[in-house]
């Protein structure tokens, strides 16, 4: 069978025809997937933010104009998904660092003694800083994920989010403060 | 301790390890039955909200003419009002004297 171009499947959609939404959900469920994973952590919770994401699309699909790609207009919706989640679970944000894992604790020795020999690849270097990520507020987050740790742009940052490129700006630089922080509790727990 | 390389080193870490990007299996199927369902669902909504709406608009009218039947002024013949007329409307065939009995 002749495979529908995107636009030819969105029209369907549009037309009324829901079943023709499923190739776009198949297509583009693993990104969609990957940034929900980049901000929960419980395969549950991720599922739930990728439905969301999913029918909060089909809802506003008329609003799709066609003139960025569909991937950045989904993606979109994702991350902003994904904000409303963060910003619906701080709970357990403000929390003592005394659950830190032995590997972790590790890592953070041998860094101070001596910075420059461990490895960033490592596994516990890899749940501290989901562990510190878990502790900044949801724009603070937001802001470190997509601009540090994804290294898109002030102004595709700004697109994404909706927020103005000044308010971006102010939320990262706050955002570094509060990372460093969290990181000084940390070592000041453990270290000093 | 240098924070700034702490800092570094976690966000380089956080770099070097990107998200997996495994989808539950069919996934997209269940996204088009919740779908479905909910266009199903949406059907009722759409309906009870008619429903409720012309309940509104009823309780709206009579309220209307409720205030009025109160609030305007009694005419000058009061007895022949129009729950006097229609009693005597339907209650005419009654008042009749029956001809099968008439000599």
């Amino acid at each position: 069978m002749e495979e529908r171009s995107e636009a030819e499947l969105i029209a369907a959609v549009l037309k009324g025809d829901a079943t023709s939404f499923e190739p776009l959900v198949a297509k583009y469920s693993p990104r969609v997937f990957a940034t929900a994973r980049r901000y929960a952590r419980r395969e549950s919770e991720i599922e739930d933010i990728c439905q969301e994401v999913w029918l909060k699309a089909f809802d506003k699909l008329k609003t799709f104009r066609g003139e960025a790609p569909f991937e950045h207009w989904l993606m979109r919706m994702a991350v902003r998904t994904c904000y409303d989640f963060l910003r619906g679970h701080q709970r357990n944000r403000i929390s003592s660092f005394s659950e830190i894992s032995e590997p972790e604790e590790d890592w953070l020795e041998r860094f101070v003694a001596e910075p420059g020999s461990v490895a960033e690849d490592a596994d516990a270097a890899k749940l501290l800083i989901d562990r510190v990520l878990e502790k900044l507020s949801p724009e603070a987050r937001m802001v470190i994920q997509l601009l540090e740790i994804e290294d898109r742009s002030v102004k595709e940052i700004a697109e994404i989010t909706g927020w103005s490129v000044p308010l971006v700006k102010v939320r990262a630089f706050r955002a570094r403060g509060e990372m460093k922080k969290i990181l000084a509790r940390i070592t000041q727990d453990k270290y000093l | 301790m240098n924070l700034s390389e702490l800092q570094k080193k976690l966000i380089a870490a956080a770099r070097l390890n990107p998200p997996d990007d495994r989808v539950p299996y069919a996934f997209e199927k269940g996204i088009t039955a919740l779908i479905a369902a909910r266009a199903g669902a949406d059907r009722w909504v759409f309906w009870a909200r008619g429903l409720w709406r012309a309940a509104a608009s009823c309780v709206a009218v009579a309220v209307v003419l409720g205030a009025l039947s109160l609030f305007t002024p009694a005419t000058p013949d009061s007895s022949k009002d129009l729950s006097q007329d229609f009693e005597n409307t339907l209650l005419a065939s009654a008042d009749l004297p029956d001809s099968s009995s008439m000599p």
